[in-house]
């Protein structure tokens, strides 16, 4: 996935040097191992920030709502299917944007390497399959596929859905994956199970709502949990409050959702909130046949009637 | 519904009915039913938020 980078800065400055964009949206290092930021190239010299590695989980689709200028943006296939959603919201229009499509491998899951070593990590290489750890002054390698994320060993469209640019050739589309293991194993527990499973997944839960400003289906002006009148939910640290929030969040993200792991990559202390909105994916892919963001010209199953829309819990 | 009953609340306290005005008997059985089914559950434990403890 490293080669991809000259590529992308070509197609970058290329599309700056002729103005046919005001800005590129990529990445660009951070200043801590495994954390990549946004970057937004105004200029062709501010292209040379780019890269492009295993640390590139953000979701850029986030930094798109009601943007007015012209934009390019570096897009996985996950990122494209958010754009895909913002497009159909009118969140942006498809005619302002240039996408640069870029067929991923998996982005590495920086809380689960973080747990491996006992040092703090001072920096992450990778070559290929193989990431090189450095921690404690002592060099590990580590396979990739034993540290992506949850979400990308499950992905079946790492392919960019749409683009007018591609950064590499398409890569192979995993086939053999189980994508509801992790939700299927919660379905089988009992009820008592169940709420002792969510209670103890959320009990390390501070409300920074890392979760929802990663998020690129969140871009309410005002969060239902940021109301005051009317209050929907307790501000506090109150574990009935927290589980309103994440919750309700991931209501709010049923038939939009595209497991683009975001918000659990956000989250500073490691909460798979995922479950949540893994469920409600589940469910739409099972009732309405529905992925998110697979195709602009469809209107999600939250604003369509269908005659054999699935209501036997209407009694 | 589904969420509600994934992350641990009994399916038999959410229910959805479609009720006419005109239709009063088909009221009163769906109200049945739904006290019923809640009361053999007892009292809601979870979800709920306690009063705070005034000294």
């Amino acid at each position: 996935m490293l080669d991809y980078i000259d590529k992308i800065k070509e197609i970058s400055e290329r599309l700056l040097k002729d103005c046919s964009v005001e800005m590129v949206i990529g990445f660009r290092k951070g200043t801590l191992p495994m954390m990549n930021e946004p970057c937004f190239a105004r200029t062709p010299e501010d292209v040379g920030q780019f890269v492009w590695d295993s640390n590139c989980g953000i979701n850029l689709a986030n930094y798109l709502t009601d943007r007015k200028e012209r934009i390019g943006i570096v897009a996985k296939g996950c990122d494209t299917r958010n754009i895909a959603t913002h497009i159909i919201e009118n969140k942006i229009s498809r005619e302002q944007l240039v996408v640069i499509g870029v067929p991923c491998k998996g982005m590495i899951d920086k809380h689960k390497i973080a747990t491996l070593f006992a040092d703090e990590i001072q920096t992450v290489t990778e070559n290929g399959e193989k990431i090189l750890v450095t921690a404690g002054g002592k060099e590990t390698p580590l396979n990739k596929s034993d540290v992506l994320q949850k979400n990308c060993a499950v992905c079946t469209h790492r392919n960019p859905v749409f683009y007018d640019e591609l950064a590499a050739e398409k890569v192979e589309e995993q086939q053999d994956v189980d994508r509801y293991a992790d939700v299927q194993e919660i379905e089988a527990m009992d009820t008592q199970e169940k709420w002792d499973y969510f209670e103890s997944l959320l009990s390390p839960c501070i409300r920074c709502y890392a979760c929802k400003n990663a998020c690129p289906l969140c871009y309410c002006p005002t969060c239902f949990v940021d109301e005051a009148k009317p209050q929907w939910v307790g501000k506090g640290q109150d574990p009935t409050d927290v589980r309103t929030f994440h919750f309700l969040r991931a209501f709010h993200c049923a038939g939009r959702c595209t497991d683009c792991g975001a918000c659990e990559r956000a989250c500073p202390v490691g909460i798979n909130m995922r479950v949540f909105t893994k469920k409600l994916e589940k469910d739409c892919f099972e009732q309405f046949g529905w992925e998110a963001g697979m195709s602009l010209d469809e209107r999600p199953p939250l604003d369509t009637y269908r005659p054999n829309d699935p209501n036997d819990f209407i009694k | 519904m589904n969420l509600m009953e994934h992350m641990g609340i009994e399916s038999d306290r959410i229910h959805f009915s479609w009720i006419s005005s005109a239709e009063s008997t088909k009221f009163v059985k769906v109200v049945k039913e739904v006290t019923e089914k809640v009361k053999a559950l007892g009292p809601q434990q979870h979800f709920k938020k306690n009063d705070a403890k005034v000294a």
